[in-house]
């Protein structure tokens, strides 16, 4: 690189609005973690934009010194797929969350992640719908009573990460809102990944399901209900230590270490994986069954649509020039009027 | 009108008819290739020097059970030696390759027009399939007409016989036998044809032979057969002089969007899911990425029309086409598109509607929901195509509009124009108006940048993702003029609903003013938009002819309207305003200039033809 970079700090992607989440809302900490991680990037602040939908979530571009749009309901993905098509050299985050992700936008998500845009989508998961005020959303669980559901949640809830790595995600990774450094750590590791990458954040809504993901965030607890996947080592969790993975067939099942286990014996945790299977079983390991894995799951190398769309455009200039339309008019079969 | 001489052709004395023009359909089962055969005896009628107009009618379904009423796929050429604007009220020449085919087309044909049946398909139960109880072939039903019948499936198998081909290929050269024989009718060369052949079929000599052997013999068959004794020709017509081509609209259109792009030296993106009638659009321009067109086929309408908005916010020129069910889709992002005020186009190659309505059939119902199918105060830009040839100069125009004035634009055109075929003066590139676009240049000095600031058109600032110092958020929520920052102040929301209306509105000081043909004042103004064109301007003409003082105008701008239309509409006594819909210009013009109006409507799927407006005209006038 020969040419320098200013020195940005975390203040220079602070835009002049004011941020208007509710106090104690997990999507501060989102966003003061992506402020400290966007100077790190090396990437200059006008290629940086922000796309969202709608929801809390979806605010986040507004708050941010970089290019971006506040979209409509869901559509994030698409809108950054049109602009990622003709600006490859943007770097494109989207923000989203449970509703405007995995219901209204569902399926713009599916197909971002399967076409392997260039793109980071972060998911904020509160498993409610906070905007509007307090419905269930696609990720509560079952039985949950909300404004909409008196009689409890009868609607068997999605599971993002399961859903990424269905859709043959390059990139997959959870993390905390509170668990700062891990969190600052997983948007890194997405921003530096070439294809599409999809992190879901556990987020809490103080408002409307304050405390859905206490077993996760609980300094008594979380040793025992959170587990640290690193590449290439074996599943271990626990205050001491002292509990594994281990693969029992094809499912997965905790054991105590000792007693005639050994780490050897444990699931070995691979995020290059060409199968998507082991990244997939990760995923369904939830509470209070399994301890929850964060981390990356998954991150692979895969064609990438916005290259191989340009890479069609410059094949065929190369080919063919640039397009004469004179000779495009003229093309076929043509008779003269005199 | 014609005249007629003796001529030995091929030693048999047979006469030569000189008309002014013809129509012809060929019609058969969807299978049966008659929609090669009408393109390849256009082109062939172009390229003899006619002026053309056609006309492809077919079922939604891809293969409907063969022989049946529901599968009959048509299509129909005018070709004449004067300038022509529609495919033809009625038929001169029909072709009717089974029995299905001749239930339903016959009632086009002129008394004493020329029906051509293939015989060979008036079995029992092709003749039970259409609806018959006996053979009309033989029940003298068909005795107003000249009946040639023609074994056309025995006369083929013969010509491709010795090939080694089986039945069933040898029965799909047929469609080549019966335009050898319509060629031969109307003394066209076969040679663009055999060259078609040629080129779809290379790689397989045994196909190319066959086809070649078919389309001769059924020339041959013409020429040599006593049953026919006239042939008829019909003479080049007075275009203006320049090279011409063939195009289907949504072809025009195509080059239309690629051009403007390079008239603006900017690359094309278009988003866009597949759907009846606008798909011909995503491949035709899929075929140009050397051009800098890039083609997204979306998941969705719904992507297609987001996507749309990310490529004009990256820069490009963005566009999305699809039809009514998925503008409908699409209605929450277009308002997205008018609120972030950046340049795109939504192109609605109108079918009968409502819902999935009939895909394959041509309406113009989708006025009202280009202007008004969104939610909030949302106006737009609404612009028609009249022709498939006029698609390409709508286009460019759509986008001068769209990128001048900092909006998404509506462009209006229909199945009938989009599958339609005329004769276009091929432009030269070089004689094309630029359209100069201006981005704001980077800012090195801190200098805060106001995203909706504006100039003298209202139009805000297209700054451009990666220019140092505009960084900027844009988004669906109201926002201040000026900075864009969010605003729910309820004087700002007022405000920037009359400036985003205002601004639609200073579009009418940027478009030519309405024309009209025939005088400008008078006792009835026709007034139509979009593919009514030609046959609005042919009944006005022939009313003309006939002593009455009926003027025509046709719109091109229908949001806003020329500034000068209300003058024009009020220089005549009576207004009739011919629509295929059920009087949706109608109610707009009403609404708009309180004016009377006669209304004149259909919606049968079907283009109006000549007589059926030049009758209203006379009902007004008596």
């Amino acid at each position: 690189m020969s040419t320098e970079l200013p020195v940005l700090t975390s203040a220079d992607f602070a835009s002049d609005q004011d941020v208007r989440w509710c106090p104690g809302c997990g999507d501060y900490s989102i966003l003061a973690q992506m402020k400290k991680v966007l100077p790190t990037l090396g990437i200059p602040q006008e290629k940086i934009c922000f796309i969202s939908g709608i929801g809390c979530s979806s605010r986040f571009p507004y708050y941010l010194n970089t290019y971006g749009i506040h979209s409509i309901h869901g559509r994030a993905p698409a809108v950054a797929t049109g602009l990622k098509a003709v600006r490859p050299d943007m770097t494109v985050f989207v923000i989203t969350g449970d509703g405007d992700g995995l219901s209204i936008g569902g399926n713009h998500l599916m197909h971002a992640i399967r076409r392997n845009l260039d793109i980071n989508i972060i998911l904020f998961n509160n498993r409610i719908y906070g905007l509007t005020k307090g419905q269930y959303s696609p990720t509560s669980p079952l039985g949950k009573v909300t404004k909409s559901t008196p009689m409890g949640a009868i609607d068997n809830p999605l599971h993002p990460l399961s859903i990424a790595i269905g859709c043959e995600a390059t990139f997959v990774a959870r993390s905390i809102d509170v668990h700062i450094k891990h969190l600052g750590a997983m948007l890194k590791r997405a921003a530096e990944h070439r294809g599409t990458a999809f992190v879901e954040v556990y987020q809490n809504c103080n408002v409307f399901n304050d405390g859905a993901f206490k077993h996760a965030t609980d300094r008594d607890t979380k040793a025992e209900t959170v587990i640290e996947l690193e590449h290439g080592k074996p599943l271990i969790f626990g205050k001491e230590r002292s509990h594994g993975i281990r693969l029992n067939g094809f499912d997965p099942e905790v054991v105590d270490l000792g007693k005639g286990i050994s780490e050897d014996d444990l699931l070995f945790h691979d995020e290059k994986a060409v199968e998507p299977s082991l990244a997939y079983l990760l995923s369904r390991m939830r509470y209070p069954e399994f301890p929850e894995p964060i981390g990356v799951l998954r991150a692979v190398d895969r064609p990438k649509y916005d290259h191989e769309l340009n890479y069609q455009i410059e094949t065929a200039r190369a080919d063919k020039g640039p397009g004469d339309f004179d000779e495009l008019f003229n093309s076929g079969e043509t008779w003269v009027v005199a | 009108m014609s005249a007629s001489t003796d001529q030995e052709v091929n030693g048999a004395a047979k006469s030569v008819v000189q008309l002014e023009e013809a129509t012809v359909r060929f019609a058969g089962d969807s299978g049966d290739g008659m929609q090669l055969a009408g393109t390849q005896f256009t082109n062939t009628s172009a390229l003899a020097g006619n002026d053309v107009a056609t006309f492809p009618d077919f079922p939604a379904e891809i293969r409907a059970p063969r022989g049946t009423l529901a599968g009959v796929s048509g299509f129909q050429i005018h070709f004449a030696s004067t300038d022509i604007f529609t495919p033809g009220d009625a038929l001169d020449t029909l072709v009717a390759m089974n029995p299905a085919a001749l239930q339903t087309n016959l009632g086009d044909l002129e008394p004493g027009g020329i029906l051509i049946v293939n015989t060979d398909s008036f079995d029992a139960k092709g003749i039970a399939q259409a609806g018959y109880d006996a053979s009309p072939l033989e029940d003298g039903s068909l005795s107003s007409y000249k009946l040639f019948e023609v074994p056309m499936t025995k006369l083929t198998r013969g010509a491709v016989e010795g090939l080694g081909l089986s039945q069933k290929m040898a029965d799909r050269c047929r469609n080549f036998f019966a335009m050898g024989l319509v060629y031969w009718l109307y003394g066209r060369s076969l040679d663009a044809t055999l060259r078609f052949i040629e080129s779809k079929f290379s790689g397989k000599p045994e196909i190319v032979e066959a086809n070649s052997r078919s389309l001769k013999a059924g020339r041959n068959y013409g020429e040599t057969t006593d049953a026919f004794v006239s042939s008829y020709r019909v003479d080049r017509a007075k275009l203006e002089p320049g090279t011409y081509r063939n195009v289907t609209g949504n072809q025009a259109l195509a080059w239309g969007l690629m051009t403007a792009a390079r008239l603006s030296q900017k690359d094309l993106f278009l988003g866009s899911y597949p759907i009846t009638p606008a798909s011909d659009i995503l491949h035709e321009l899929s075929k140009y990425k050397n051009f800098g067109v890039r083609t997204f086929q979306a998941e969705d309408e719904i992507a297609a029309m987001t996507s749309t908005i990310g490529a004009a916010f990256g820069g490009s020129m963005a566009i999305t086409t699809s039809s009514g069910p998925g503008i409908a889709l699409k209605g929450e992002a277009i308002g997205l598109g008018m609120m972030l005020e950046l340049p795109m186009l939504i192109i609605n190659i109108q079918r009968g509607g409502p819902s999935t309505g009939l895909p394959t059939k041509t309406e113009q119902s989708d006025l009202l929901q280009a202007m008004y199918g969104r939610n909030g105060e949302s106006p737009l830009p609404v612009i028609a195509a009249r022709s498939p040839g006029d698609c390409f100069d709508v286009a460019v125009e759509a986008w001068r509009i769209a990128s001048r004035f900092m909006v998404p634009v509506m462009l209006l055109s229909d199945g009938y124009i989009a599958n339609g075929a005329e004769p276009w003066k091929i432009v030269d590139f070089e004689s094309l108006a630029k359209i100069p676009i201006v981005h704001p240049a980077a800012r090195e000095n801190g200098e805060p940048f106001l995203p909706y600031e504006r100039n003298q058109r209202l139009a805000r600032p297209w700054a451009l993702p990666g220019t140092p110092g505009l960084m900027h958020r844009l988004g669906g929520l109201e926002k201040q003029d000026g900075t864009g920052n969010v605003s729910y102040d309820p004087d700002n929301h007022e405000e920037m609903c009359r400036i985003r209306a205002r601004k639609v509105e200073l579009v009418a000081d940027d478009i030519p003013p309405q024309e009209l043909t025939g005088e400008d004042h008078g006792d009835l103004l026709v007034l139509s938009w979009g593919g009514t064109y030609g046959a609005c301007l042919s009944a006005a003409r022939a009313a003309r002819a006939e002593g009455l003082k009926v003027s025509h105008a046709h719109l091109r701008y229908i949001n806003p309207f020329p500034r000068n239309l209300e003058t024009v509409l009020r220089n005549f006594k009576k207004i009739l305003i011919p629509e295929l819909n059920m009087g949706q210009l109608d109610l707009m013009i009403r609404n708009r200039f309180l004016i009377d109006t006669v209304r004149l409507t259909k919606v049968q799927g079907k283009p109006f033809i000549i007589s059926e407006i030049l009758h209203k005209i006379n009902e007004i006038a008596a």
